[in-house]
């Protein structure tokens, strides 16, 4: 059997040749975190700058960003299956992969970060329920399912697969209780992404994430579902256009793009206002009765630019350009607004992950800067080109696009 | 701090110290002391409390004003063993508690997976990680002691008020037909109480009035670290130098709290 048959009919993928070689860039950023895992894993931790006033580093920075960032998944099927917004039809598909390769990078990543990763089990095993982190391991490997389950029938789509009529039937069924997953998905989502939010907000030894909160959820539980939901649109349809730029091909119309624009900056909007609230409520009542000051919060390298940056550059700005319809109807503020409401959204989730553990608590004790090892670059590199894998394989094999054809007649 | 992340729960006994700052020279002994008897591996940098391990730290305190004002103060910082402690309800296996076991805040090295994130919970640091695997110099190996467990790479570790000891005076106890939950002043005591040449250090149970802890952590110039965070420390400072004092919680101006 020839490779071109295996490449869904009447759309045209680049050569073999072409598409080897990138897949051989991808294997060499693999390669990369293959060599960091083989020191992790061979001398320990000890070998990365984690240390013992930085549990958390590069790792658990990006866990959160790619869960937050990977929420177009749910949300996107939570938008076209249980509220019916047909238009997304277009994009979902995407949506479940991107979604997939998140969940499974964040993983990966995990099975670095923990000390003991064949003890990973243990949460389930040993359940704390009274840990917000019990919370997110059952709610992320839950998830992780469903979403395994959404990718089964795109898989199931490929020419080849598509002709046994067995396959045919089994991917016409799962298409029909699709909602069901969706709903299940979004259940699971709204939870973990909390949870993940709740985290740190109880962190009561720790007043730069300490928050107050409504019965057991402090209020980065309901900020960080916000931000997700708010930046997960916008990223897969930055990742679509990434794709359309690659390949050269149209593959998402424009109108849809600007649909998920509009959501996302009507969220961020919402978000933003909460967000705000958050941060005054935080400077002017949390920190003071912990005895801390706003600005002894940050100092030179962790500086308030950074909250600046995500409230401003990556919040402020973004949603007005995407809640204005001639703004976000130019191609290029829609995309540079895209890209900023993420960024909003990866400094959010770094400042929580590693501001929090830089702040000295102890009034004698000091500030300490991490820079992460290039054994912790490498590894997320590996997780990066793991996942730009996946979408490129299955872009090049799967029906992803339902429009493409019609958008290159 | 919201009603739903406090755990406090009160305990018949509840061993605590009490360490008299003022009389802390700063010699090290104890965090020697506490290296030897729990198996903690040696380090050739012991002093970088980022990487090496250990339970207890000495910090080193300045009162920030020049000659001929300037003063110093060194503090060693044990694990709090805190009343409502940050780091237990966190721990997603269960591999951290607080428990009868005379209030101490217990850690399960068989059961941790090393997520760390009881060390981002605690404030104090006393959490460390077993960041490579431990290791003893040629012939060190016979310095380790039956008592506490060797803690393999990629577990957490901490301060258990040299918890074997108690144990061990329990069981001491029971042999001479005494109740083990009643002991006397000194038949239990960590190896840095033990160890500390000035006597700086001073262990029992806050509960019991015949211990001297328990008038000691009365005393006007007691206090404990982060007091304002609702941690409940069960480890008590005492330093008659007001800004010593001072330093064991944050102050925002004009804030009139304890310390002052």
């Amino acid at each position: 059997m020839l490779e071109e048959e295996l490449i869904p009919q009447g759309v045209r993928r680049c050569s073999l040749t072409k598409f080897g070689a990138w897949i051989g860039v991808l294997l060499l950023f693999m390669l990369w975190g293959l060599c960091a895992a083989f020191l992790i894993y061979g001398f320990g931790l000890g070998v990365t700058n984690l240390n013992n006033y930085f549990a958390f580093g590069l790792w658990i920075a990006i866990d959160l960003i790619v869960i937050a960032l990977g929420a177009g998944a749910f949300f996107s099927g939570f938008l076209k299956y249980i509220l019916g917004i047909d238009e997304l039809k277009s994009i979902i598909n995407l949506a479940v992969v991107v979604g997939f390769v998140c969940y499974t990078g964040a993983l990966m990543l995990l099975a670095f970060e923990i000390g003991q990763p064949l003890r990973g089990w243990f949460g389930y095993w040993h359940a704390n329920v009274h840990s917000m982190l019990t919370e997110v391991i059952f709610c992320i490997t839950c998830y992780l399912i469903v979403l395994s389950i959404e990718f089964v029938p795109i898989i199931l789509e490929n020419r080849q697969i598509h002709k046994i009529p067995f396959f045919r039937n089994l991917a016409h069924n799962f298409h029909i209780t699709m909602p069901l997953f969706a709903a299940v998905g979004t259940f699971l989502s709204f939870f973990h992404q909390g949870s993940l939010g709740g985290m740190f907000g109880v962190l009561f030894g720790r007043p730069f994430a300490l928050r107050e909160g409504f019965f057991i959820w402090p209020w980065t539980f309901f900020l960080f579902i916000l931000s997700a939901i708010a930046s997960g649109p916008v990223f897969i349809m930055l990742i679509s256009t990434i794709m359309e730029k690659a390949s050269g091909r149209k593959l998402v119309p424009f109108s849809t793009k600007k649909l998920l624009g509009k959501i996302s900056g009507l969220l961020l909007c919402v978000y933003l206002f909460f967000r705000i609230l958050d941060v005054w409520a935080w400077a002017s009542g949390i920190l003071p009765k912990t005895g801390f000051t706003f600005d002894e919060m940050f100092n030179q390298f962790y500086g308030q630019w950074l909250l600046w940056l995500e409230l401003g550059v990556g919040g402020i700005l973004p949603a007005i350009i995407l809640v204005t319809p001639s703004l976000r109807a130019r191609s290029g503020l829609l995309y540079t607004a895209a890209a900023l409401a993420c960024l909003g959204v990866v400094v959010n989730r770094y400042v929580f992950a590693v501001q929090t553990l830089a702040v000295p608590v102890m009034p004698f004790d000091q500030w300490f800067t991490y820079l992460p090892h290039w054994t912790e670059w490498g590894t997320t590199f590996m997780m990066v080109g793991y996942s730009a894998l996946v979408v490129s394989l299955a872009y090049r094999y799967l029906p992803l696009f339902p429009k493409e054809r019609e958008l290159n007649a | 701090m919201s009603e739903s992340m406090q755990i406090h729960e009160e305990f018949e006994i509840k061993w605590g110290m009490v360490i008299d700052v003022d009389k802390c020279t700063g010699c090290g002994a104890c965090q020697i002391a506490c290296q030897a008897e729990n198996n903690i591996p040696p380090s050739t940098q012991s002093f970088d409390r980022l990487q090496s391990l250990h339970w207890l730290f000495v910090y080193k305190l300045d009162n920030g004003l020049p000659y001929p004002d300037s003063d110093i103060a060194y503090l060693p910082r044990p694990c709090m063993q805190c009343g409502n402690p940050s780091c237990v309800t966190v721990c997603p296996v269960v591999a951290t508690t607080k428990e009868e076991e005379g209030a101490i805040v217990s850690q399960i090295y068989p059961r941790c997976i090393g997520c760390r994130y009881c060390m981002a919970a605690c404030p104090y640091h006393s959490r460390v990680f077993n960041w490579f695997d431990p290791q003893w110099p040629k012939g060190m190996e016979k310095t380790l002691t039956p008592y506490a467990s060797v803690r393999p790479r990629g577990v957490v570790e901490k301060c258990t008020f040299c918890h074997h000891r108690f144990q061990l005076a329990k069981r001491r106890a029971r042999a001479e037909g005494r109740n083990p939950h009643h002991l006397r002043e000194g038949e239990y005591v960590t190896a840095c109480a033990e160890a500390c040449p000035t006597g700086a250090i001073v262990f029992g149970d806050l509960k019991n009035s015949h211990h001297r802890v328990h008038q000691l952590a009365q005393s006007e110039y007691a206090f404990r670290l982060l007091e304002r965070l609702g941690t409940d420390p069960q480890v008590y400072y005492l330093s008659r130098r007001s800004w010593v004092r001072r330093q064991g919680d944050n102050h925002v101006q004009k804030d009139q709290q304890r310390g002052e």
